[in-house]
């Protein structure tokens, strides 16, 4: 079982999740978060927070998305990690409408 | 006097409970700018709090969480006293006296009554008691559960109704390697039961599992999850609220149990699990012993997202032994600290306590469970803390209020004074890795110490 980021995070970045991780396993770059498979403990806290649905858990990842299990595991040991709220990214709100939210 | 909160003059912290709470208040203090000193209280030799003895044996990657709680605890500003009763073994006056503030995380230790008749019969317990038992807690080593009948009934439909149907369901070869508590696999091994039912008061749309949580029932090894097809039939209003987008993990619950009323059963699985939806219990009947549920048909009235069950008139009887209710929790009072008792939690403005007219009370703050009522899991104790302890250290001007305090050498003398045997980390450490080394030629991640006195003949 992994939990990780998807494509809808991309340039939304709204960080509602890791205000509920309790192990702060998130990470970020400028574009999005991810999730470090090592350090998360799959309680799934974070899946009902994300404005854009974003996170999915082990056997509910989309096909088309399950290539973002390998992007979360290369990137996020070596980024900084996310421990509270930022501000999402400029264009967040547009982008979330775009997404249908 | 140095500036409360530096180096020469720590701000010192007393924080009332083990759990998760009371570690991510830890960790935030630790974290913060202000030179801090926590003294953790907690009333069993072992810390924790539910991750220890609430979330299921079976779900061992949540106990992970565990690790962080433990690099908390490796800080030098960290010390645990475990085994100390607040409120018995030492006043919350005392430690407002040796520390500057005193956060309270003891969390919802009791179950909410269902306000049926024949509620206290014999046969019909709470999820807590149960809960506790199987994880091992000191306090529920020796209750019994009469295992030998049929069927069994659990009222409520949430996170530990799932736990405790689910525990109930499995056979011993699922959870012998677990760190479920050896006497309660004995007990388990023994069970006759075969017939579970999980009864909800609204439908399958309104169900509080996590759709993880609920894909479980799916997956197990002796039993069937059985929904009935027509449970399944949802009134516009209830269709409505699924359509909604944010309203997911509803939509994915309500697609899990369709997909239960679809199964045919197998019949070579020995146990069935039913979830039952739109009913509420109205009386338990029996001698001196449950024998029969009394269950009343329920109907939704209300707009989508607000609606409520009301009963119907219509009655279904169940015939049964054992119920457990799960329908919420509620906090204990500690003398000293104000309490609400309707809702069972603490009085507070987003941390800082208050008394019953919302009137703060100066040095107590309070966090998780017992601040907010028994919602959300692990994490959202994280954000919870996070608040308070920004709350705490916004007033550390007030809470300077010249007096040197000393912390926890005063609790320490306090207690030898009364001869209680109190636990530091370390002891900690050491009951841990017996636990550990016991567990292992069994196959389990740890055999736990259900006695406190097994766990204190450890470090002696």
């Amino acid at each position: 079982m992994t939990t990780i980021v998807t494509e809808n995070c991309k340039n939304c970045r709204f960080t509602d999740c890791v205000t509920v991780c309790p192990v702060a396993c998130f990470h970020y770059d400028d574009e999005m978060l991810y999730i470090d498979p090592d350090t998360c403990i799959d309680c799934s806290a974070c899946i009902p927070e994300c404005p854009v649905q974003a996170i999915f858990e082990g056997d509910d990842i989309p096909e088309d998305q399950e290539s973002w299990i390998e992007v979360n595991a290369e990137k996020a040991p070596d980024l900084p990690v996310c421990e509270e709220q930022m501000d999402p990214l400029p264009g967040a709100e547009e982008r979330k409408a775009e997404l249908g939210f | 006097m140095a500036t409360l909160g530096t180096e020469e003059n720590p701000l010192l912290v007393a924080i009332v409970g083990s759990g998760p709470s009371g570690f991510y208040a830890a960790e935030a203090l630790i974290k913060s700018d202000v030179s801090t000193k926590i003294d953790m209280l907690e009333r069993l030799p072992s810390p924790y709090g539910l991750v220890r003895s609430g979330v299921a044996p079976d779900h061992p990657k949540l106990k992970q969480v565990i690790n962080l709680y433990q690099k908390t605890a490796g800080s030098p500003d960290f010390n645990l006293i475990a085994n100390v009763n607040v409120g018995t073994d030492i006043s919350i006056e005392e430690l407002c006296q040796s520390h500057h503030a005193v956060i309270m995380t003891s969390g919802a230790e009791t179950d909410r009554k269902l306000g049926v008749p024949g509620e206290d019969l014999q046969g019909s317990y709470t999820a807590t008691e149960f809960v506790g038992w199987y994880n091992g807690h000191p306090d529920y080593r020796n209750r019994e559960f009469d295992l030998s009948h049929d069927v069994a009934v659990i009222i409520g439909q949430g996170n530990v109704a799932a736990d405790v149907s689910r525990i109930l369901s499995k056979t011993v070869d699922e959870l012998k390697h677990t760190d479920i508590a050896q006497h309660a696999l004995d007990a388990l091994a023994e069970s006759k039961i075969k017939e579970i039912h999980v009864i909800g008061r609204r439908g399958p749309a309104q169900a509080k599992f996590t759709p993880k949580e609920l894909r479980e029932f799916g997956e197990l090894s002796d039993c069937n999850s059985i929904v009935r097809e027509e449970d399944m039939l949802l009134n516009p209003e209830s269709e409505a609220e699924l359509l909604e987008k944010s309203n997911i993990a509803s939509k994915k619950i309500y697609d899990q149990f369709c997909e239960f009323s679809k199964r045919e059963a197998d019949a070579t699985k020995s146990k069935n699990c039913y979830f039952d939806f739109l009913m509420g219990p109205k009386e338990l009947i029996g001698d001196t012993k449950l024998e029969k549920v009394i269950l009343e048909k329920n109907k939704l009235s209300g707009d989508a997202f607000k609606q409520s069950a009301r009963g119907t008139g219509e009655i279904v009887e169940l015939e049964t032994g054992i119920l457990f209710r799960s329908i919420g929790y509620r906090g204990v009072p500690v003398t000293g600290v104000p309490f609400h008792d309707a809702w069972g939690t603490i009085p507070n403005e987003k941390g800082r306590v208050t008394d019953n007219d919302g009137n703060i009370v100066p040095k107590l703050y309070t966090s998780g469970w017992i601040k907010r009522g028994p919602s959300g899991i692990i994490g959202t104790n994280r954000a919870c803390s996070v608040e308070t302890v920004q709350c705490l250290l916004g007033d550390l001007e007030k809470l300077d209020d010249g007096v040197s305090k000393s912390g926890a050498e005063t609790i320490y003398s306090i207690l030898d004074y009364k001869n209680i045997r109190h636990i530091s980390f370390d002891d900690w450490k050491k009951i841990d890795t017996k636990e550990i080394e016991v567990g292992e030629p069994k196959g389990k991640p740890r055999e736990k110490f259900t006695y406190v006195d097994e766990m204190l003949s450890v470090i002696e």
